[in-house]
């Protein structure tokens, strides 16, 4: 009899190429996703070594963090330079680096171009049972599909370059269970959201997540990505969904997914990857689908989560003491006060878009909220960013561009946009925005500004009422 | 990687706890393409208190900081490393460090020496006036006043380090293994690489 296995264990074991006997492993990496911001300083290690990329055929490079979100090039098809010189040398560096070193690159102005977490899976270079990695933390979301995703420093994407493999030593293994289904109203968004508010913002930390229950089984590709993308804000190397009829529908006919006999190969080999009954995880969390409501952060932490319905905690109510003087500061940053219900809160910025929120059905639930509506009067700016441009194209197709449009939001080209201040898409300092990104950090989303966390529906609803509204009334 | 065997000269006596990354380098800094040129932005805001002990004269050309408890905590960026190598900063002694900091400093040749506070603050004297050495072979810092304070250090970062090994040739050392590993996938999964779009 063979011994029963998690889902991790299997894709790890499949991986070691080396075991040394201090329990770490050099692990083989079969996909390497690289962005201009955590890569230039690599490729010149590589170049001052004289080394090669080892496998440059597994891997994939495309421009996502500093690009600016609007138009690539003018009417006339010619470039448009992008105002600040750091970026744009970031963004030469990557361009010159993928075809020094026979990289694959996905550039701004192809159509195919977007966020790194977006076309990993868009473009069947993701696939169930591989270990991926980039530099970039939110690669957890890849786990959606079944990969062992993780990010990585500079230092390391170096290392793959080089090497396909790194050295790792191997994480203990959670279980997040989730009993029931999700309400009406209710998006995958709110359920990590939920869920990192009840394990916390370092309850993962050390562990591989796999996420299980019917509501994932139920649960499309893109609200998985969602899911797993938070893996990290509850301080988890990565997250994990086995893969499933529903993957392997999403990932069929993918530009670079495997064909013909390739893919009936692949599918055999992915129906294996399930974790076995009996396997043992080092822990298990469960929690019950029917708690969630739709969910918003109030602090600047992601763990700073309550039900749209709720009031701003007060921080004496915390038990633990330095979570109390981190509630204070979260306050006073965030410009809150004890007791407010959150329905009261203004906002004047709404931003959609990031690697967690920006897909199709994304678009598709906040263009139901805004169908027929316009943003208030007191929210000044409000931008959809969508994750690539093939999600763009597809979202034009079916006409949603017009309905964000006539609701008073700007249509953008595809990139990080406003979920980490690093462009130009910023939020004013002291201002407010409700965004469907993935970090409430002090400053994230530029200097100052004071971030709400929460789904695509909700945040179409923030920008029709003007403040943090339970979207469940408008769509009731 | 260049060998590190020892490191000798003046001293920076900063002493400061709990310096994050955001105090060794600001997030504007994270726009470069290059791990050179850091050095003038790190420490940007404790240098911009007149008489900080970065812009004392008395420490110019120092090689080793000398720092409070955890070192190098907040995020994972390997800028912090950087930037401390670039302003000619060899080793750093403090109580404790944060762990990604001590896995970046390491990745980097840099030195980062735990101590007991005791032997911190009688370095963070010696260094206002006088050199300190750090010799890897015998894990220790010594002054020129006879003390001698011993140090540990995790065995194969030694190793690394004394041999001016670094983790990319120790890994290309094992290039069978890959090897082996790729024509095993190559024969069970013929389907494994991504199909050329
Ligand atoms: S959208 Fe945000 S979280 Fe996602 S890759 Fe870009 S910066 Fe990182």
């Amino acid at each position: 009899m063979t011994e029963a296995k998690t889902l991790y264990e299997k894709i790890w074991d499949a991986h070691v190429v080396d075991q040394r006997d201090d329990g770490t492993a050099l692990i083989y990496i079969d996909r390497h996703l690289v962005h201009e911001v955590t890569s230039p300083q690599a490729f010149e290690g590589l170049r001052k070594a004289g080394r090669k990329v080892r496998r440059p055929d597994l891997t994939l490079a495309v421009p996502d963090h500093n690009l600016p979100t609007t138009p690539r090039v003018d009417a006339n098809g010619t470039k448009i330079p992008i105002a600040d010189p750091q970026s744009a040398a970031q963004l030469e560096a990557l361009e010159a680096n993928a075809p020094a070193f026979g990289i694959k690159y996905i550039g701004a102005s192809d159509k195919e171009q977007g966020i790194v977490h977006v076309i990993g899976p868009e473009q069947g270079f993701t696939l169930p049972g591989t270990t991926l990695v980039c530099g970039d933390s939110h690669t957890a979301a890849h786990g959606a599909l079944g990969a062992l995703a993780f990010g990585i420093g500079t230092s390391e994407v170096e290392h793959v370059l080089a090497t396909q493999t790194l050295q790792l030593s191997r994480s203990k293994s959670m279980e997040i269970r989730v009993e029931g289904l999700l309400g009406p109203g209710i998006s995958p968004k709110d359920l990590i959201l939920h869920i990192i508010g009840v394990i916390g913002a370092a309850g993962g930390t050390g562990h591989v997540v796999e996420y299980r229950g019917e509501v994932f089984e139920k649960m499309s590709i893109e609200g998985r990505l969602t899911v797993s993308n938070m893996s990290i804000e509850a301080g988890a190397r990565a997250g994990l969904i086995a893969p499933d009829e529903t993957s392997f529908a999403y990932l069929k006919g993918r530009p670079m997914a495997p064909k013909g006999a390739d893919w009936d190969a692949a599918v055999a080999y992915w129906k294996s990857l399930r974790t076995d009954d009996g396997a043992v995880f080092d822990k298990t969390v469960t929690i019950d689908a029917a708690d969630v409501a739709p969910t918003v952060t109030w602090g600047t932490s992601p763990e700073d989560v309550l039900p749209v319905t709720g009031q701003v905690p007060a921080p004496e109510s915390f038990a633990d003491p330095s979570k109390q003087d981190a509630a204070r500061k979260s306050l006073d940053y965030m410009g809150l006060s004890a007791g407010q219900p959150l329905t009261d809160v203004s906002v004047e910025n709404i931003f959609i878009g990031s690697c967690t929120n920006s897909r199709i059905e994304d678009l598709r639930a906040a263009a139901k909220v805004l169908e027929g509506r316009k943003k208030a009067d007191g929210v000044k700016w409000a931008i959809v960013v969508p994750g690539s441009g093939l999600v763009k194209a597809q979202a034009e197709a079916e006409g949603l561009d017009a309905i964000f449009k006539a609701s008073g939001f700007e249509w953008r080209e595809p990139g990080c946009s406003a979920c980490l201040g690093m462009n130009p898409d910023k939020v004013p300092s002291g201002e407010r925005c409700a965004s469907t990104s993935n970090r409430n950090f002090v400053g994230r989303q530029g200097p100052g500004a004071r971030t709400h966390l929460m789904s695509p529906a909700m945040a179409a609803a923030a920008a029709v009422a003007g403040k943090l509204t339970d979207v469940r009334e408008l769509i009731g | 990687m260049k060998p590190v065997r020892s490191v000798e000269g003046r001293a920076i006596p900063f002493g400061q706890k709990n310096v994050d990354t955001d105090v060794i380098i600001a997030a504007e800094w994270l726009k470069t393409i290059s791990r050179d040129g850091l050095g003038k932005g790190a420490f940007e805001s404790v240098r911009a208190k007149e008489g900080n002990v970065f812009d004392d004269p008395e420490y110019a050309g120092a090689s080793i900081l000398i720092a409070g408890d955890n070192f190098g905590c907040g995020s994972s960026r390997e800028h912090a490393a950087w930037a401390l190598d670039d302003m000619g900063i060899k080793a750093i002694i403090a109580p404790s460090f944060s762990d990604i900091f001590s896995s970046n400093a390491f990745k980097n040749g840099l030195l980062a020496i735990p101590l007991p506070q005791e032997a911190v603050d009688r370095l963070m004297e010696v260094a206002k006036t006088d050199p300190i050495s750090i010799d890897m072979e015998s894990m220790s810092v010594t002054t020129p006043f006879q003390d001698r304070f011993t140090f540990e250090m995790d065995p194969f970062r030694h190793q690394c380090l004394m041999d001016g090994l670094d983790e990319i040739d120790l890994t290309m050392s094992k290039s069978d293994a890959i090897e082996a590993h790729e024509a095993r996938v190559d024969s069970a999964h013929a389907w494994h690489k991504p199909a050329i779009a």
